[in-house]
C-alpha cells in the first residue's frame, strides 16, 4: 500500500477501499449504495491513507502483543486450555454524535421501561392482573424467582445496570436484539479495547475526537457510592465473582481494580446479624455495596439455587433487611425474556405514555395459538430461541436445521408452545474490518452499557462490538469465535482525559489494601510466593546440573539406565569417572529431593538419565516438575488477577507462554524416548530446554524484583514474601540433606559446597568473602547462619518471625501464639548450632548425624507452621452443606 | 362447633462435629383462612439463634427466618400452634354439577385477575415436570363431560388402590417418574402425582402441606401421615375457589387436615432447610403432635 495524497472524492479508487466496495451486498457503515463514504468515516479513512494499509497491519501486531501482554483472556466452554486470548479488531466502528444521539435516548427510554416493569412483576403484578403480560410469559420463566417477591421496597429502582445488544437493519434503522438485565457482562473489555487500541492508533485516535469512557466510568463509580445503605460514606463495593473458571473472569478482575473494589468469590463471604462480611485476614470487613457478576440463581443457596456455591447464603435475607444493595437484584433476569418483547409497545404505553424509540426484533411468542402457527408455518425463516436462556442454549436458525431437527423441534414447541419464541431473522449491516490484511465488510453487532443515576440513565458512550469472525456466519458471538471492535463516538468538540481517581465526589477513595484482603487473596498470595520461590530454585538447580552433565561429563551415557555407579557408593576406587559419578549421584538426588519426584535418581530403577531429568522438567503429571510448579505459580496467580500490576502481570503473561512452550517439548516426550538411542536429539532438546531454563530465570528474577519492589508492603505483600521465605528456606534445607549430609571424599565434597552455593546462590559471596578454598564449616556458616545473607536459613526465619509478629490477631495475655512459638523453636535451635559441630561425623558413621538432625527438624517445624498460617489465616472458608430436609409423610 | 387444635412440630438435629454458622427457613406457621385461623403460633429455637425474622413469602405463607451464629453440635426446632378449625371447609354438593371441560376452557380464555393469577399452577413447577405418563394415567379418570368433582375423586381414589404407601422407598428428592415407575410412595409423592395428572388435563392444583390429628377420636377411622408434617394437594374452580383432596388418605379433608402453607410444589413449602457452615454429616428425628384440646 502506497501512500497517496489523494482526495476524499478519490478515496473509493484506491485499492483497499474499492475492493472493500465491490465486497458490499448489504448495508454498510462505512459506504452508502453508491460507494460514497460517509462524512463521520472520511477522517479516519483518511488517516488510514496515510497511514498505509501494511502499518495498520504492524499496529495490529502491536495490539496483539499487549492484549497479550495484559492478560486479556476470556474462558471458552469445553476447552481444555482455559482461557483464549481476547480478539481485537484494529478498525473501529464509528457513529456519528447525531446518530448517537438518538440511539441513547432510545436506549435510556428502554432502561426506564424495563425498570418500572422489573417492579411491577416482583410488586403489584398490575401487567400481569390487567392482561398486559399473559401469566405464562413471567410464570413459566426459570428467571422469575419468587424468593425475590417484594425484596426490596416499591420505591427503589431495580435495574442498575443494563446492557442491550444493537443492529441495524438493511433499511438502516436500528434494532435492539436482546437485553442484559442480570450480570451484564462487556463494560470491562470495551474499556480494555479502547485503552489498547488507543495506544496503537494513537494519532487517529486523537484527531478524531472520540468520546472518551472514563466519564461513563466515573459516573457510574459515584451512582454506586450513592446507593450505599445508611447513607454511608466511602462504602465497601466487592465484585462478587464465580472465580477463575468463569468465561470472562479477566473483566471482572479488571473492573474490580480498574474501579478500586475488591474482588470476592461467594465463599470469601458471609452473612452475620443480617449485613454482609468479607472474611479477610483482618477479620470481617463489612460489604455494602456488591456488584455481582454471579447468575440470579446462584445467589443464595438458602433460598434460590440450594447447590450453589457461587453465592453468600442469607443474602437475600440481607437485601430484604436492607443492609447490601446488589447490582442488579436477584430476579432480574426475568427481563432477559425474549417472550416479552411482543408486549413492549402495549407496555410502553400503559407504563411511559410513549411509544418506543428503539424496536425490537420482531418477535412471536407461540403461547399465543395464532403466533405458534406463524412460527411453526416460517421455522425456516425464522430464529428460535427458547424464553429462558441457558449457558449452553444457543438460538436454532431455522435455515440451519435439517428436517430431522426442524421436526424434533416442531414437536418440542407443539409440547410446551409457551417456552419458545420465533424471531425474524435479521440482515445486519457490515463494517469494514481488517481481515488477513484487507478491509472487508463484515456483520456487527453492538452492545451498548448504561447505569442508573439520579434522575435517569448514563450511556457509556461506546460500548463492545463484535463482528463475525468469518463472513456470512448467522450469529456473533466471542464464544462462538466473533472479533471485537472499539466502539467510537464522535464527540462535537474535544474532550479532556481525565482520571478516575481525580474528582470523585465521595472523596478520596480508600485503596483496596487498606479495605482488608479476603483471606482466599491472602492464600493465593501465599503460594504465589512459594511458587515462584519454588520455580526459581527448580530452575537453579536444573541449570547447573545440566551445565555439569554438558561439561566433561561424558562418562554417563544418555540413553542408557544410569550405571549402578551413580546409585551405590563406592569407596576405594580413585578412578576419576566414578568420582565424578558419585559427585553427580549427589546432585541428581538433589534434584530429586527438590522435586519431590521419588524415587527418581534415588532409586536403582530409575528410568534413563535423560528421561528423568526430561520428567522432572516437563512432566505435567509428576506434581514437583518444574511445568506443574509453573501452572500452579499461573493459576494462583490468576486467581489474585486485580491484586498484579500491568507490569507485573506482562511478566507473568511470559512465565506462563514458556511454560506453554515447556509443555510441548514434553508433548514430544515419547519421541525423545523412542529415538534415545541417537542421543543427538536429546542433548539438543536439553540444549532449548538450557535456554528457556536461562530465560525463566530472568522472568523469575523480575517478578520477584517486581514483588519487592512495586507492591506496597501491606498484608497482600506480607502472604506473599511469607510465602517466599517459606519456600526458600525448605529449598535450602533440602539442598543441604541431600548434598551435604553424606560424607564423601573431599573432592567430591568440594564440587558439590561450590553447586549448593551457587545454588542458594551465595557463591560469589562466599569467594568475595573468604578468597580460599571451600571448606565446609565456612560454607555451612554462610548457608545456614549468616544474617546479613540474604539467602541464609537464618535470614529466611528471621523474616518470618518478623512478619508473623505484625499478623493480626487477637491478643492472648502473655502467651506466644502457635506460629509465634514454632518460629522461635526453629530459630532458636538454628541459632545454637555450632557450625564447626554440624560438619563433624561420629565415628562410625557415614553420616553428619548433627546436620541431618537440625535440618530435619527445621523442616518439620516450617512445614507445621505453614499448616499453622493457613488454619488460622487462611481458612475463613468453610463450605456450605444444606440441611437434609424431613419427608412429609 | 369450631374444633381446637394444638399442634406440637419438634425437629432436631445433631452434627458430628460443630457447626459454626447456619442459616435455615421454617414454613411451620398454620395459615389463616376461611376454614381456619391460627391463633397462636410460637417458635422455639435452641440454640437461641442470634437474629430471627417473620415474612411472608410469595405464597403468603408466614417464613420464619434465623440464623445461629455460635459453634453449635445439635439444633432443635419446636412450633407450637393454636388452631381454631371450622364446622366444614367447602359444600361439595354446589360443586358437582362443573364438568371439568369448562373449567378447563374457563382457564384458558377467562381474562379474570384471579383466574391470570391461577394460571401459574397449570405450569410445569421445579419438582413435578409434564410427562407423558401423567396424562395417560389420569385420562381414564376424566372422561367426557365428567364432573371435576367426579373425576378428582376417582383419580385419588385409583391411586389409593394402584400405589403403596411406602416411606422407606422415596426421599424429597425422589423424581415423579420414579414414584410413578414403582408405584410406590408418600404423601408428597401422591400430592405431586396429582398435581401433575392436573395439569396435564389442563387444570390448575397446587401442593399444601399441613397436619392431620395425630389420634382418631373414638369414633373415626385413623389416618395415614401422622408422623410428620403432611401433604395433600388442591384443586381450582373458578368462581369456587380451591378445593382439598388428600390421595395419601382417599378423602376430601373437613376438619381434620390443618393446612401450614400452600404452593407449586413441595420445594415452595419445605418445612425447614438451612445452610449450614461445618464438617460431617448429620442425624434428624421429627415428631409431630396434632390433638384436640
Amino acid at each position: 500500500m502506497q501512500r497517496t495524497d489523494k482526495t476524499n472524492r478519490d478515496i473509493v479508487d484506491d485499492s483497499f477501499a474499492e475492493a472493500y466496495f465491490f465486497d458490499t451486498e448489504q448495508t454498510d457503515e462505512m459506504l452508502s449504495r453508491s460507494g460514497e463514504i460517509a462524512s463521520h468515516w472520511q477522517p479516519f479513512i483518511q488517516a488510514l491513507n496515510t497511514l498505509g494499509l501494511e502499518e495498520m497491519v504492524a499496529r495490529h501486531k502491536d495490539a496483539v502483543r499487549l492484549l497479550r501482554e495484559n492478560g486479556v483472556t476470556y474462558v471458552v466452554h469445553g476447552e481444555k486450555h482455559g482461557h483464549r486470548l481476547w480478539e481485537l479488531d484494529p478498525i473501529p466502528l464509528i457513529i456519528s454524535n447525531s446518530d448517537w444521539e438518538s440511539i441513547s435516548t432510545g436506549l435510556i427510554q428502554r432502561a426506564e421501561l424495563l425498570n418500572l416493569i422489573l417492579k411491577d412483576l416482583y410488586g403489584e403484578k398490575r401487567l400481569i392482573k390487567e392482561g398486559l403480560i399473559p401469566p405464562e410469559v413471567v410464570y413459566a420463566h426459570a428467571g422469575f424467582l419468587r424468593p425475590c417477591n417484594e425484596l426490596l421496597s416499591a420505591n427503589t429502582n431495580l435495574l442498575l445496570t443494563y446492557a442491550a445488544d444493537l443492529a441495524k437493519d438493511s433499511s438502516g434503522n436500528i434494532w435492539v436484539l436482546s437485553d442484559r438485565t442480570q450480570t451484564p457482562s462487556g463494560a470491562g473489555y470495551a474499556l480494555e479495547n479502547r485503552t489498547v487500541l488507543a495506544r496503537t492508533l494513537p494519532h487517529l485516535f486523537g484527531e478524531a475526537g472520540v468520546h472518551r469512557l472514563s466519564f461513563f466510568f466515573r459516573a457510574m463509580q459515584n451512582s454506586i457510592a450513592e446507593l450505599a445503605p445508611h447513607q454511608k460514606d466511602n462504602p465497601n463495593v466487592v465484585v462478587l465473582t464465580p472465580g477463575p473458571y468463569n468465561e470472562t473472569y479477566f473483566e471482572h478482575a479488571y473492573l474490580a481494580s480498574y474501579l478500586g473494589y475488591t474482588l470476592a468469590q461467594g465463599d470469601d463471604l458471609t452473612v452475620l446479624d443480617g449485613h454482609v462480611w468479607l472474611k479477610s485476614l483482618d477479620g470481617l470487613q463489612p460489604v455494602d455495596i456488591i456488584l455481582r457478576r454471579v447468575d440470579d440463581i446462584f445467589c443464595d443457596p438458602l433460598e434460590l439455587r440450594q447447590d450453589s456455591r457461587l453465592g453468600v447464603a442469607g443474602l437475600l435475607e440481607a437485601i430484604r433487611q436492607g443492609n447490601v444493595v446488589v447490582i442488579n437484584p436477584p430476579g432480574s433476569s426475568v427481563l432477559e425474556n425474549p417472550a416479552l418483547i411482543p408486549f413492549l409497545p402495549d407496555i410502553a404505553k400503559q407504563l411511559i405514555g410513549e411509544d418506543l424509540c428503539l424496536p425490537s426484533v420482531t418477535t412471536w411468542w407461540c403461547g399465543q395459538p395464532k403466533h405458534q402457527d406463524y412460527v411453526l408455518t416460517n421455522l425456516k425463516e425464522l430464529v428460535i430461541k427458547p424464553i429462558y436462556r441457558q449457558p449452553n442454549t444457543r438460538p436454532l436458525f431455522g435455515t440451519e436445521l435439517s428436517s430431522t431437527e426442524v421436526d424434533t423441534l416442531r414437536a418440542q414447541i407443539n409440547a410446551q408452545p409457551h417456552l419458545y419464541v420465533g424471531q425474524e431473522y435479521i440482515s445486519f449491516s457490515t463494517t469494514p474490518s481488517l481481515i488477513e490484511g484487507k478491509l472487508e465488510p463484515r456483520r456487527a453487532i453492538l452492545r451498548s452499557f448504561l447505569f442508573a443515576e439520579k434522575g435517569g440513565y448514563a450511556v457509556m458512550p461506546g460500548g463492545l462490538t463484535r463482528c463475525e469472525g468469518e463472513a456470512g456466519e448467522l450469529t456473533v458471538t466471542i464464544q462462538g469465535g466473533g472479533i471485537s471492535k472499539d466502539t467510537w463516538i464522535l464527540a462535537p468538540e474535544p474532550e479532556p482525559h481525565i482520571s478516575l481517581w481525580q474528582h470523585s465526589k465521595s472523596g478520596p477513595i480508600i485503596s483496596e489494601d487498606s479495605q482488608g484482603l479476603s483471606s482466599r487473596s491472602a492464600e493465593n498470595l501465599y503460594w504465589v510466593g512459594r511458587y515462584a520461590e519454588r520455580a526459581e530454585g527448580h530452575a537453579r538447580l536444573l541449570r547447573i546440573t545440566l551445565d555439569k552433565i554438558k561439561m566433561g561429563l561424558e562418562v554417563l551415557p544418555l540413553g542408557q539406565p544410569l550405571p549402578s555407579a551413580v546409585f551405590t557408593e563406592t569407596h576405594g576406587e580413585d578412578s576419576r569417572d566414578v568420582s565424578e559419578l558419585a559427585y553427580l549421584r549427589s546432585m541428581l538426588r538433589s534434584l530429586t529431593g527438590l522435586t519431590s519426584s521419588h524415587p527418581g535418581f534415588v532409586s536403582k530403577d530409575g528410568q534413563g538419565l535423560e528421561n528423568e531429568l526430561l520428567s522432572i522438567m516437563l512432566d505435567t503429571a509428576n506434581s514437583g516438575s518444574l511445568v506443574s510448579t509453573l501452572q500452579s505459580l499461573v493459576s494462583a496467580a490468576y486467581a489474585v488477577r486485580d491484586r498484579w500490576s500491568t507490569d507485573t502481570w506482562r511478566v507473568m503473561n511470559s512465565i506462563e507462554n514458556l511454560c506453554s512452550t515447556l509443555e510441548k517439548y514434553s508433548t514430544n516426550d515419547k519421541n525423545l524416548q523412542i529415538q534415545s538411542s541417537s542421543s543427538e536429539s536429546d542433548k539438543r532438546t536439553l540444549q532449548h530446554i538450557q535456554t528457556e531454563l536461562d530465560q525463566l530465570m530472568i522472568f523469575l528474577a523480575a517478578l520477584s524484583g517486581l514483588n519487592a519492589e512495586s507492591m506496597t508492603q501491606t498484608i497482600g505483600w506480607v502472604s506473599l514474601d511469607m510465602g517466599r521465605r517459606v519456600e526458600r528456606a525448605l529449598l535450602l534445607i533440602v539442598l543441604c540433606r541431600s548434598s551435604l549430609v553424606a560424607v564423601q571424599e573431599e573432592w567430591i565434597e568440594h564440587l558439590l559446597l561450590e553447586s549448593i552455593l551457587a545454588a542458594a546462590e551465595s557463591l560469589i559471596t562466599y569467594r568475595s568473602r573468604y578468597r580460599s578454598a571451600l571448606h565446609l564449616p565456612t560454607a555451612l556458616e554462610m548457608l545456614l547462619l549468616d544474617e546479613t545473607n540474604p539467602r541464609s536459613l537464618v535470614y529466611q526465619l528471621k523474616r518470618l518471625q518478623e512478619q508473623i509478629r505484625d499478623l493480626p490477631r487477637e491478643k492472648s495475655g502473655y502467651r506466644l501464639s502457635e506460629e509465634e512459638q514454632l518460629i522461635l523453636e526453629g530459630l532458636t535451635q538454628l541459632q545454637l548450632s555450632n557450625t564447626f559441630q554440624l560438619a563433624q561425623r561420629s565415628e562410625q558413621s557415614t553420616q553428619r548425624q548433627g546436620l541431618e538432625k537440625l535440618l530435619v527438624r527445621l523442616a518439620q517445624i516450617l512445614i507445621e507452621l505453614s499448616d499453622v498460617l493457613t488454619q488460622t489465616y487462611f481458612s475463613h472458608v468453610q463450605g456450605p452443606q444444606q440441611l437434609v430436609t424431613t419427608d412429609p409423610s | 362447633m369450631p374444633i381446637n387444635y394444638k399442634i406440637t412440630h419438634n425437629t432436631q438435629y445433631s452434627y458430628n462435629s460443630l457447626v459454626n454458622l447456619c442459616h435455615n427457613e421454617a414454613r411451620l406457621t398454620p395459615r389463616s383462612s376461611a376454614q381456619q385461623v391460627c391463633t397462636q403460633s410460637e417458635f422455639i429455637v435452641e440454640p437461641e439463634p442470634t437474629s430471627y425474622r417473620e415474612r411472608k413469602d410469595f405464597f403468603g405463607n408466614t417464613v420464619y427466618y434465623f440464623s445461629i451464629q455460635r459453634p453449635h453440635q445439635d439444633l432443635s426446632v419446636t412450633v407450637t400452634s393454636h388452631v381454631e378449625m371450622k364446622e366444614s371447609r367447602i359444600q361439595t354438593d354446589a360443586v358437582k354439577d362443573i364438568v371439568w371441560e369448562t373449567v378447563q376452557e374457563q382457564l384458558k380464555i377467562d381474562q379474570d385477575a384471579e383466574i391470570l393469577e391461577v394460571r401459574q399452577y397449570m405450569l410445569d413447577s421445579p419438582m413435578i415436570q409434564e410427562m407423558p405418563e401423567l396424562r395417560t394415567y389420569a385420562d381414564s379418570s376424566f372422561t367426557k363431560r365428567r364432573s371435576l368433582l367426579e373425576a378428582v375423586e376417582d383419580l385419588i381414589k385409583r391411586f389409593y388402590e394402584d400405589f403403596t404407601y411406602d416411606p422407606g422407598f422415596t426421599t424429597v428428592a425422589t423424581p415423579l417418574a420414579e414414584v410413578i415407575e414403582h408405584r410406590r410412595g408418600v404423601c408428597q409423592d401422591f400430592a405431586h402425582l396429582g398435581i401433575g395428572c392436573l395439569r396435564a388435563m389442563g387444570l390448575a392444583a397446587r401442593y399444601v402441606s399441613g397436619y392431620i390429628e395425630t389420634v382418631a377420636q373414638p369414633d373415626q377411622e385413623q389416618l395415614v401421615g401422622t408422623s410428620a408434617s403432611h401433604a395433600w394437594f388442591s384443586v381450582y374452580l373458578p368462581d369456587i375457589g380451591w378445593i382439598d383432596f388428600d390421595p395419601t388418605n382417599n378423602q376430601i379433608p373437613t376438619n381434620r387436615h390443618i393446612t401450614v402453607a400452600w404452593g407449586r410444589d413441595y420445594s415452595d413449602v419445605t418445612p425447614l432447610k438451612g445452610v449450614v457452615f461445618g464438617s460431617g454429616t448429620h442425624e434428624l428425628s421429627v415428631s409431630v403432635d396434632c390433638r384436640v384440646v
